[in-house]
């Protein structure tokens, strides 16, 4: 027992029988991941209903939504949406799909189920905090949704919150009094969640890889989740106390964000000092690395995913494509001044936070291409996941372009809080990301719930939802050079008006793309309880993840302890039996 | 698969490229002396990026096309150092040329000083309307008093005639007219949200923030009735925060200011 791994036990009571600490307060990280993935179902099917709902108001401004009053009679008297209704949904939409959906999805349920897979681990490092970690996103969870129900509706200013319309309380308008007050519980809330999830993501990677998982040999997406989870670490540690200091300004009088003089509805409100362009600097230090931690997950998942399907490694491996990572990670900290180039800051610095804002590009150009490098002379098996990952990288070529125009303070002159803008973010952060929860679902259901999903129904899915989304966002850039300002509830300035059929259009492609969704809500659920078994490896994929069980046993191995002697990639093999080599021979298993 | 998903991407690179070059949707034209610049470098910026989407999309495509078979494994020649290189050298060079083009263009808007005998206006922003101020015969604005101001009075930025001399000429009217060709500087300050100065034929946006006084100035080169709208989230009537910039010649606007002055 010489390669006995020096690896410390996790699991060393027996599983849980009962249906509590088995299902819902479960330690095991298989459980926490699936909750995790569970919750941005949940999340985005909300999220995605409510951007339907203001998308038809955006068409159609004064169109009764049949039912709409039910939800919120105020909201939405006879079914038409006030402008104030409107923007409560688009805050709303806006907030549950970047923290709740395109942070929990590819990070915290992928990460936590896989994570410890692929490194050989039989769970978790602080198996407590992650249970902690979840039960506290799902909390916050419940705190966002409350907003729906309370008085005066969700807030109004958007994901941004940006002061002083959420700082000083409910004179600012409707939905700024406890709706707002829920909001910032609510993100507080997940900042905690998201600070445990992180420590135990870095401290599991540095700490319980198996015998021989050297981290040059950790697969993309573990590797991704760890930058994410460094990434995260900092970025949370920042809107959290942003979150408190808000709090404080709408309950206890202090003046953070709030100057001296404010006049609201009338009233002159008692504050002194404060500066409302302090939120946003503490806002986008949280949240322009936030971007990357939606998106580098995403593109660890499709340089995992990606191999399997072109039946060879990526080029130039894990030392440029980890490189270009965390290049992009360590510059997410130095670009943030470029959301706030028209905010009142000093100009000079303008300048300053777009060059850093330019040179992100570099690495991501470089990624870009080793994908496209990599597909030369492969061998493409076309599945759904595969399918998914080529969108990924397609889409993400569109949404990186447009990068280019609002990383450049003079054009962002004309541009900033245009469609434009709105365009850029959604393709290269929310698409991107949301292709890479596909390609990563369709890849590692069976392996999560056992059963292989329909790939019929997953082609579908992927055909209607790649150019649903380029009917959704490509018009967009067109609204953005025309002029045409975000976050308005209807367009009635005259240089706008002509630009309506445009709206129309896109919500017809966005309700025609939301629809599209329901074949892979359906084929999801089919598939849970009535999919054909999956084999253990059926992509004939090679990392660790696929030398165990579908779905893997309670402590990841079966009492195996994995030891890895080669990259996670040895496909293409020539002259072998298959052409591919798992990450660990089965002559190099050590039984205890 | 492999040909049907090239056949896509590619109707979908050329359908998406066509509005651009065609200028289906496009800014309207610029009526100031530092949009031609502005509309220079955003057709630098159009021809670079066009030309990395459609070949970066194409390649994906005809990679997909081409090896979308069961063909021999092969690597791409050189290996991963000379395509880092290509693309280090490529957007570096990109970024280059927009970096040194780019900043002089934001330098001459927003960081040269504006023209010593340019024409005062005070702005004042608030949930959902703009308001401008000009200093009168004296040329001196009166004061601000936030705990004067209010909206029941018109009284929109507090002004104390009573007690401040140089405040009783002051002009408070509800939309910005300036003379053709001539600079114009504008103070923008907001009593409560931020808001946001934007007139897309001036290529000009600027958030109005509560606390700050904020320069912005420019010169119209030509007459016409423009729209000032407000582009930064600010409550619920956001959507219809607006007013009008009319330009006119300068003997129209000395009218225009006498018959206000004269009120």
């Amino acid at each position: 027992m010489s390669d006995a791994p020096a690896q410390p036990e996790i699991h060393h009571l027996t599983p849980p029988t009962g249906f509590i600490r088995k299902h819902v307060f479960s330690l095991d990280h298989k459980v926490i991941g699936l909750q995790y993935y569970g919750l941005a179902l949940a999340a985005v099917f909300i999220g995605m209903v409510l951007s339907w709902l203001f998308r038809i108001h955006l068409g159609w401004a004064t169109a009764a939504i049949p039912g709409l009053q039910f939800l919120s009679p105020n909201g939405a008297p006879g079914g038409v949406m006030t402008p104030e209704y409107y923007l409560s949904l688009l805050t709303m939409h806006g907030t549950i799909m970047v923290f709740f959906v395109l942070t929990n999805a590819p990070f915290a349920g992928f990460g936590n189920y896989f994570l410890p897979i692929q490194i050989g681990a039989e769970d978790m490092a602080f198996p407590r905090f992650n249970m902690m970690s979840f039960w506290t996103t799902f909390v916050a969870f419940l705190v966002m949704m409350a907003a729906f129900f309370v008085h005066d509706g969700p807030p109004i200013s958007g994901w941004t919150a940006y002061a002083t319309l959420s700082s000083v309380g409910k004179d600012a308008g409707p939905g700024e009094a406890m709706g707002q007050n829920l909001w910032a519980v609510s993100i507080a809330l997940f900042c905690i969640g998201q600070l445990l999830g992180s420590l135990n993501f870095i401290a599991t990677t540095l700490d319980l890889r198996t015998k021989g998982m050297s981290l040059a040999r950790m697969p993309f997406s573990t590797w991704a989740w760890f930058i994410t989870a460094c990434i995260g670490l900092l970025a949370f540690a920042d809107l959290l106390p942003a979150c408190i200091l808000l709090i404080l300004d709408r309950t206890a009088g202090t003046s953070f964000f709030n100057p001296a003089g404010l006049v609201v509805s009338d009233n002159l409100q008692p504050h002194s000092g404060g500066s409302p362009l302090l939120w946003q600097h503490l806002f986008w230090f949280f949240g322009h690395p936030e971007v990357y931690i939606a998106i580098i997950p995403a593109f660890g998942i499709v340089a995992h995913i990606l191999p399997a399907f072109i039946r060879k490694p990526l080029l130039g491996g894990v030392r440029v494509l980890v490189g270009c990572l965390i290049a992009a990670g360590f510059l997410s900290y130095m670009v943030w001044g470029h959301h706030m180039f028209v905010s009142g800051m000093n100009p000079f610095s303008a300048l300053l936070f777009s060059v850093p804002t330019l040179i992100i590009t570099i690495p991501f150009t470089v990624s870009t291409l080793m994908f496209l490098g990599s597909i030369y002379g492969a061998r493409l098996r076309f599945t759904s996941a595969s399918l998914f990952c080529l969108g990924f990288i397609s889409v993400f070529i569109s949404g990186g372009i447009s990068g280019f125009f609002l990383a450049q303070p003079s054009l962002d002159t004309y541009l900033h809080a245009t469609y434009f803008v709105v365009a850029h973010f959604h393709f290269v952060m929310a698409v991107a990301a949301i292709f890479g929860i596909f390609a990563g679902t369709y890849f590692w259901m069976p392996k999560m719930i056992g059963r292989m999903m329909n790939e019929t129904l997953g082609k579908i899915h992927f055909w209607l939802t790649f150019i649903g989304v380029y009917c959704i966002f490509m018009p967009m850039h067109y609204l953005g050079l025309a002029g045409n300002v975000r976050r308005y509830s209807a367009f009635t300035d005259n240089y706008l008006i002509p630009l309506i059929p445009v709206h129309k259009f896109i919500t017809v492609a966005a309700l025609l793309t939301g629809a599209a969704q329901f074949v892979f809500f359906y084929n999801l659920f089919h598939t849970r309880f009535w999919g054909p078994k999956a084999p253990d490896n059926p992509w004939e994929a090679t990392s660790l993840e696929w030398s165990t069980t579908s779905p893997p046993p309670f402590d990841n191995f079966g009492g195996r302890h994995m030891i890895v002697r080669q990259d996670a990639y040895e496909y293409g093999v020539e002259g072998a039996a298959t052409d591919y080599s798992m990450q660990t021979a089965t002559d190099t298993i050590v039984e205890h | 698969m492999g040909k049907v998903f090239a056949v896509v991407l590619v109707i979908i690179t050329l359908v998406s490229v066509y509005p651009i070059i065609a200028h289906t949707w496009w800014p309207p034209p610029t009526i100031s002396t530092t949009g031609p610049s502005v509309d220079h470098q955003m057709d630098e910026t159009l021809v670079g990026t066009g030309i990395l989407f459609i070949s970066s999309q194409l390649i994906l495509a005809g990679f997909v096309w081409a090896f979308s078979g069961n063909g021999k494994i092969k690597f791409w020649p050189g290996g991963a150092g000379p395509v880092v290189a290509f693309g280090i050298v490529i957007v570096g060079l990109e970024i280059l040329s927009l970096t040194f083009v780019g900043s002089k263009v934001w330098a001459a808007m927003y960081m040269a000083p504006a023209n010593e005998h340019a024409l005062h206006v005070d702005v004042q922003a608030e949930q959902f309307a703009f308001f401008f101020r000009y200093p009168g015969p004296d040329g001196v604005f009166g004061p601000i008093h936030a705990d004067k101001i209010s909206d029941g009075s018109g009284n929109y930025f507090g002004l104390d005639p009573a007690n401040d001399v140089s405040a009783r000429d002051d002009v408070v009217v509800g939309s910005l007219t300036i003379p053709v060709n001539t600079a114009v500087l504008l103070t923008l300050h907001s009593k409560d949200m931020i808001h946001n100065f934007y007139v897309p034929e001036l290529r000009l946006q600027q958030d109005i923030v509560p606390g700050l006084d904020i320069p912005l100035h420019f010169t119209a080169t030509k007459i016409g009735r423009y729209e000032i709208v407000c582009t930064q989230l600010c409550g619920l009537g956001h959507y219809s925060m607006r007013a009008f910039m009319d330009v006119m010649s300068q003997s129209d606007y000395d009218s225009w200011l006498k018959q206000q002055s004269g009120d």
